[in-house]
This record gives structure tokens, sequence and C-alpha cells, in this order.
């Protein structure tokens, strides 16, 4: 317990710049002029460029920030901006005060968030340039409340101004999903976004109470230092879970449910593919790159507490990976090219929470990053497709775009959005995706999530190119969209009158992208090309909790130094790095530099350990030993003295993460060669490829894999049908006559009976009313005489 | 005197007049009012009746308050018979408009202030 101590008084949180609060400030300001400029109805482009300005300061801010954290040695700083919470009761005192949390994960969280929020702002510009004067502002306002809102969630200090961040981005999505309010589809997703939505709030929410009741503190500095929690992670180490209370490791499991929610695994997609009906600059920012990872940092941030739960990781892993195979056998049989990124999203997320389960937090996280940045461009270029060609979506009606005059640019965005998506090797996508699946192989019981991933990334790079063959390849045809973004705004753009002679294509001349988007495509193409970079760069020794760590890369040692390393202070009993280390420091990464470095050595403080209890090991603890040997990181918190290393970890024969080259990337070649033997070689026309075909041999499978595999179906008649019908029975039986009948309108016919009753004496008959009055009086003189009587008064 | 009467609580003598006399006329004409109100429907005889227990109570007031030496008693009766002319002039104003609307002074005319 004194090293307890020690290390809980080394992570000591410093406190930071107070120009901190900027970060969050400029957005909420943007979102200020937004607002003004809808009162003084503006009628320009002013708004866009308030919100560009806003938030490129934002970003600017968080770049000062990163430098100024790094200058203050890389630890975790909080910077208060005022009091919030502060409710005393005996026992326990509820503090959360407004404040923010910054480490390097709240930093890599920020700096993606707020540039790709800058370059998206100025995109939106042009492409919602239909909607000046007319919702313009209401956009903007909303896109700036998102970023403040996703600012507080990802800096926050403490879980209240997480789920103040929380909720502030769901009701900024609900906003921007129903954007289009004339469109009753578009209402109807804004709706299933914010109802499937609340059920994994409740879930945080009951997180936050439980972390709050078991920890007595929602702040992050005081509850990773908390003694209790380190008491948890000690036990999870030693893999004695039955020493961890239930209350503690249900924290974990409700802040899961959040975390699905948001970030749409599983059982709560379904409203992320209905997302796409707002317009596509918030698909791109909200729906792909920013407010879905939330729950990928939730997990992150809260590491400790998932690593002392026993089954939290295990079902964060399973769960990823069937919504990552789920998401991609449905995005293979979509037309619509927005939505099958929708899937594609939900499908890469899936990746992310995978990466989470199998104790890569690393991969996980990286993957979020490489994923914001291709996905924005993947789905800003399908949204130059349907700003230009008028609302067309659909895959069979559009081709060859890419000899269209004026289409270059989107065709090498969406190319370079493709490549990474698919995981065509020595792209960002290719190595993010790679660290996940290689280390499902490494975690010992992940071995079919590893092969469910690898098969997915095969379906995705069939997918992906599905679309890009299919739109940008082959012979040119193209058909207008048989909708505008907004009728009225049609009317009001001069350059569309051909649309209305929608019968006519031939009269359909398309409006290439302009400067805006173009170079927002650029940008991102260069980004998210760059990425790749941070594989490469970046590593070296990080400071972690006292130990110095080595870390592979950028994104490695940014979430080393955060909450999300699971490497503890309790590495000193977990194992002695013997034989094994010899042989997993060259079968390491062909990319890791020195090939031959040798395991940092590690005091035995306690020599406890004990290869012959073996049976009491949590599989995915014995997977963070191997994860210490190869990666040369100390074994993290899972790691336990009864942890043995049993056979060495393969992938048939091979190390994972070297053979998860060749493999996944063989994979990626071969589902875009399926792809371009299917949807680009011999294709004729737009609407019919060779797939059409094979899809009819596999009988009703592509039509239900087209129709989600019925799966919004499958919860309306087993969740919305049941619970109308159970509340159309509660209405009428309850509501009605109980609560209505029998308490309302029986408290209205109480006093009615008791003035039925005495009404009779309210005759109008003026000598009945005297008549009473003197037997009253008469009776009062009685009573009178009667007492005196008694008393005596009368004698 | 009086304050030897007051102090005994009864008439001594029947002979002379004593507080006794005062209330039995009083509490007379109470009982003929409250007679007279009950049994008649004419709306001016029963206001005169309501009247004739207006100045029951009077005399019963004022006899009290020789027995008892205090002029409170009294000057509190010349301010009920400064109100109770005001009252009498109201109440027959009222009478007379009751009258022209019904053709009648019968009390039974207006039931439909009922409840």
């Amino acid at each position: 317990m004194t090293t307890l101590a020690a290390d809980a008084a080394h992570s000591a949180v410093t406190s930071g710049p107070a120009w901190a609060i900027l970060i969050p400030a400029f957005p909420i300001l943007g979102f200020a002029l937004a607002g003004f400029f809808a009162a003084t109805g503006n009628k320009n482009k002013l708004p866009a460029l308030a919100t560009v300005v806003c938030l490129a300061a934002s970003f600017v801010t968080t770049v000062l920030l990163y430098f100024a954290w790094k200058d203050a040695g890389g630890g975790a700083m909080t910077v208060k901006a005022w009091d919030w919470f502060d409710i005393g009761s005996p026992g326990a005192d509820f503090v959360a005060s407004f404040s923010f949390y910054i480490d390097s994960l709240t930093i890599y969280w920020m700096l993606f968030v707020t540039g790709l929020a800058t370059l998206i702002g100025l995109y939106a510009s042009e492409y919602m340039s239909h909607d000046v004067g007319l919702g313009y502002c209401r956009f903007f306002a909303a896109f700036n409340l998102f970023v403040f809102s996703m600012s507080c969630l990802v800096m926050g200090s403490n879980l209240v101004m997480l789920y103040l961040g929380w909720e502030g981005v769901g009701l900024c999505s609900y906003l921007l999903i129903g954007y289009f309010y004339k469109k009753p589809s578009a209402v109807a997703a804004a709706k299933k976004a914010f109802i499937v939505n609340r059920i994994g709030d409740l879930g945080l929410a009951l997180g936050l109470y439980l972390t709050f009741v078991h920890f007595g503190t929602v702040e992050y500095a005081d509850l990773f230092a908390n003694e209790k929690l380190l008491t948890y992670v000690d036990a999870a180490g030693r893999g004695a879970f039955h020493e961890i209370p239930v209350a503690a490791q249900g924290i974990a499991l409700l802040l899961m449910v959040g975390a699905f929610g948001k970030s749409a695994q599983f059982p709560l997609y379904v409203w992320l593919p209905d997302a796409m009906e707002g317009p596509t600059p918030v698909s791109a920012l909200i729906h792909a790159a920013t407010m879905v990872t939330a729950g990928v940092y939730l997990v992150a941030r809260f590491y400790p507490l998932f690593l002392t739960s026993q089954f939290a990781l295990p079902i964060v892993a399973w769960v990823g990976a069937i919504t990552a195979l789920l998401a991609a056998t449905i995005g293979m049989a979509q037309f619509d090219i927005k939505r099958i990124m929708a899937y594609s999203t939900v499908s890469q997320l899936g990746y992310m929470f995978a990466g989470l389960g199998v104790l890569t937090p690393t991969g996980g996280a990286y993957h979020v990053l490489t994923h914001a940045f291709f996905k924005a461009l993947l789905f800003l270029a399908c949204g130059a497709v349907m700003h230009g060609f008028a609302g067309q979506l659909d895959l069979r009606k559009l081709s060859g775009l890419w000899r269209v005059k004026g289409w270059m640019v989107v065709t090498i965005g969406m190319f370079v959005g493709c490549i990474n998506l698919a995981g065509v090797p020595f792209t960002a996508g290719y190595f993010s995706k790679d660290t996940i699946i290689a280390e499902c192989f490494v975690t010992p019981g992940a071995g079919p999530i590893g092969w469910i991933l690898l098969f997915t990334a095969f379906l995705t790079a069939y997918y992906t190119f599905r679309v890009f063959f299919r739109v940008f390849m082959g012979p040119t045809e193209y058909h207008a969209g048989d909708d505008l973004h907004d009728a009225e705004a049609a009317a009001a753009h001069d350059e569309e009158v051909e649309h209305e002679a929608e019968t006519g294509d031939h009269h359909f001349h398309p409006h290439a992208p302009g400067w805006a988007i173009n170079s927002v495509l650029a940008i991102l193409a260069v980004c998210s090309i760059a990425a790749t970079g941070l594989y490469f760069v970046g590593g070296g020794k990080v400071d972690v909790h006292g130990h110095e760590v080595k870390a592979k890369h950028y994104a490695q040692s940014m979430v080393l130094q955060s909450t999300a390393a699971y490497v503890t202070p309790y590495d000193h009993h977990a194992f002695h790095p013997d034989d094994h280390s010899g042989d997993h420091a060259n079968a390491d990464h062909a990319e890791e530099p020195p090939a031959g470095v040798e395991p940092p050595e590690r005091a035995i403080e306690r020599p406890v350990f004990e290869p012959d209890v073996t049976d009491t090991i949590a599989p995915e603890r014995e997977a963070d030993l191997r994860e210490a040997l190869t990666h040369h990181v100390p074994p993290p918190a899972g790691v336990g003295p009864q942890g043995s290393i049993g056979e060495p970890l393969s992938f048939f024969g091979y190390d994972p993460h070297k053979a998860m080259y060749y493999v996944s990337g063989g994979l990626g070649a071969l589902g875009i060669l399926l792809a371009a033997a299917l949807h680009w070689v011999g294709r004729r026309d737009a609407a019919h490829c060779a797939m059409d075909g094979i899809a009819k041999r596999f009988g009703p499978i592509p039509r239900w894999a087209e129709n989600k595999w019925y799966v919004d179906e499958f919860y309306d008649s087993t969740i919305r049908k049941p619970l109308l019908a159970v509340s159309t029975w509660v209405f009428a039986a309850f509501d009605r006559l109980v609560i209505d009948g029998l308490i309302v309108n029986g408290f209205g016919y109480l006093p009615r009976i008791a003035g039925s009753l005495i009404r009779p004496t309210q005759s109008g008959r003026l000598h009945a009313y005297a008549s009473g009055m003197a037997v009253g009086v008469l009776v009062l003189m009685l009573i009178v005489v009667l007492v005196l009587v008694r008393t005596g008064g009368l004698s | 005197m009086m304050s030897t009467l007051a102090q005994s609580g009864v008439p001594e003598i029947m002979g002379s007049i004593t507080l006794a006399h005062y209330l039995f006329v009083s509490a007379v004409m109470f009982v003929l009012g409250l007679i007279g109100f009950l049994t008649r429907r004419n709306l001016i005889i029963m206001f005169l009746c309501t009247e004739l227990m207006f100045q029951a109570a009077g005399i019963a007031l004022i006899a009290f308050s020789r027995f008892h030496m205090n002029l409170d008693g009294q000057t509190f009766v010349i301010f009920v018979l400064c109100v109770a002319a005001a009252e009498a002039a109201m109440g027959l104003a009222l009478t007379v408009l009751l009258f022209r609307k019904r053709e009648s002074l019968s009390a039974d005319e207006w039931r439909e202030l009922s409840g």
C-alpha cells in the first residue's frame, strides 16, 4: 500500500492554463453569433463565416494547448471555469465543477474534433448555400452548439460535464437530423435517433449515479486516484474478481450501455443509418467522425473501471465484432451511397469497440482518428455528388463521374477515402485496422473475434469499392435526383431551373463543386494519407504512472499517457519477463525500429509469482502479458501473479502483428478485385452489372440484406408494437378508469354528492330559513340552560 | 340602592320595577316579533316584526346598562337606533321595489332564490 500512495501522489493532477476555456468558448460564441444573425434576418453567408472563424480559433487554441501541455510535462491538468454543483450531504459531498480535464486523450480527441469541425464548417458554407436566408443560421447555430457540447464531453473534468456534453451532442444531432423538418422521413429519423439514444443515456446516467454512490466522487482527478479503485485494479490484476464488489463491476457495464447507444453498437445501432436524413456535412461531422466516437472515448477514458469488471471488456469486444459484421453485410446490399457509408461507419465503430475489448485502446483510438479523416472525406465526397446531382444518391443511376468536367477532385477524394476504408496496404486505415485485428489473435479467447473482423475487412473492401467502381468508374451516365435539398431553395436557385424538367435527363447539367468543397476534400484527402505518418512517428519514452514506457508511435504515446493506459502501478508483482521476451522482441511489427530492444527491466518488489496457480486468470488478462511482451510495455492491470504464458502467441506459427499485414492486406485486395470484376469490368450502363446475375443465385438473401435483415421490423414487432399495445391497454384501463375516473372525477363527485344532500335546505323560502334560525337559537338556548343546570349555574 | 340590587342579583321586592321586569318585556316583544316573522307572509309586516325584535334587544341592553351603572350599553343603543333608522329606510325601499316587480307583497313570490 505504500507504493499505492506514492503512485497516487506521483500522478497528482496539476492546474492547467486558464485560456483552455477558450476551446469551448469559441464555438458557443459562434452559436450566439449565428443566433444574432438569425434574429436580424440575415440573408447572406455571414453565419458560415462566423462559424468557420470561431471553430478555426478553437482549433488553434487546441493546438496551442497541445504544446502547453507538452511543455508542462505531459501530465493531466485541470482547468476550472466555475463552481457548478456543490451539494453537501452527510457522508458524501457531491461536487462537480464546470472544469476541464486535460490529458493526452483529451487533446488527441479535441485536435481532430475542432480541426474537422472547421473544415466541415467551410464545406457546409457551400453545401448549404441553397438555404441561405432560410435555415442557414439555424444550421450553423446547431453546428456550433454541437462543437461546444462535444468539447464539454471530451474535455469535461467529471462525469456530470461529460453527461452535459453527451446530452448536448444528442440534442444537436436531433436538431440537425431533423434539419429538413418539412420532410416526414427526416423528422422520423430525428426522433428515432433521439429515442434510441435515450436507452443508452439511461445506462450512462445510472453509471454516473453508481460511480458517485460507490466511489463518492465523479471528478476524474479524484476517481482515478481513488484508493478503492486502485485496490480493485489490484484485485483484477490478480484475477480475483470476487474481491471486487458487484456494484463496482456494474459501473462499467452501465457506462458500456451508454457507449453502445451513442456509438451505434449492435442492439442500438439502428438510428445511425436513418440519421443520414440530415444534411451531409452533419453526417460527416457528427454521425461519422466525432459524435459517434464519444462511446469509444467513454470506454477509453474509463478503462481502469472497465478493467475491474469481469465481463465488460469481453462484451465490448464481442458486440463490436458482431456489429462490424452485421453492418458490413447490410452495407453490401444497399444502393443509397450515403447509407452504405452510414453502415460502414457502424461497422468501423464496431472495429473500434472490438479493439477496446481486446485490450488495445491504442488500436481503438488510432482507428478513431484515421476513420474520422477518411470517413469525413467519403461522406463529403458523397455529399458533393448529392449536391451536384440534385440529391441523387442511388448508385444505379450514377456512373463514370470521373470523366464529367469538374469532378476530378471529388473522384480523387473518394478514391483516397475508399482505399483507407478498404484497408489497402500502407494507408492509415490499413495500419489502424490491423492493430485491432492482430490484437484479437494475441488476446487469448478473442480468436473468433479476429476471424470475424478479418472476414469483415474483406466485405468492407468489397462494398467500399462497389460504390467507387459503380459511381466514379465505368461508362459515364447520370440521372438527376428526384428531390432537391429543399423544394423552396430549389425554386430560388437560378442555376437549377433545368431540374424542373426532370423527365428529360438530357437537360440536366450537374453543377460541379466550387472552391470550398474542393479545397476541403483536398485537405481531408491529404490528412487521411498523412494520418499514416502517426503510425511511424511520435513514439518514444513516455511517463506512465511514474514508469518510463516505450510507446511505439504517436497514437500509442497519447493513449499511454492518459487514463486509457492500462499500465498501472501494479506491474511490480505481475511476472518476470523471462524467456518469452526474447522471442517477441524480434517478432514484433516490421516497422518497429530497433528490433532487438531489451524489455525494460523491472524491479520485482513482490516475488509472488506462482505459475502453478493458473486456473483463476481471466483469459483477457493473459493477453496483457502478451501485449506487454510484444510491445515492451510493463504488463497491465489485469496481469496477476497467477498469470502463466502457455503456448507462444501465434497466428499459424507467425507473429499476429506481422502476419496480419499480409493477411488483411490480401483480403482487402481480394475484396477490391471482386468489386472490380463484378461492378466495373464490362459494365455497359449505370443500372446493370455482373453482380445482378450472381445476386439472383443467392435467393432471397440479398433482398433480406437490402432490407437490413429486417432488424427494424423485428424491433417494431417485438418492442414497439407490444409496447404500444400495453400502453394502449394501460391508457384505457388505468389512466382512463383509475386516474381519470376514480381519482380525478371521484374527487369531483364527492362535493357534488355532498352538495346534493344539503341542497334541499336552500329552498328559497324565507320562512324556512327563519324557522331554521329560530329552531337553531332554541337549540342553542336549550344547551346553555342544560349546561347551566348541570353545572349548577342557575342555582 | 341600585348597587345593593346588583349585589343581591335577584329582585327583592316584586312591587317595584326591577331588571326582571324590563327583561320580561323585552322577551315578550322579541317572541311576538319572532312569531310574527314566522307566521306572516306580508313583507312589510315581516319587516316590522324584525324591527320589533330589534327594539326588544335594545330594551334588554338599556336595562342591563342601567343595572350595571355602565353607560356603554345606552350609548350603544343610541348608535343601534341610528343604524336601525337608516336600515328601515333601505328595507322599505327594497320592499317597494320588490312590490313593483311582482305586484304582490308575499314573501313566497321570491322563492327562486334557492340553492
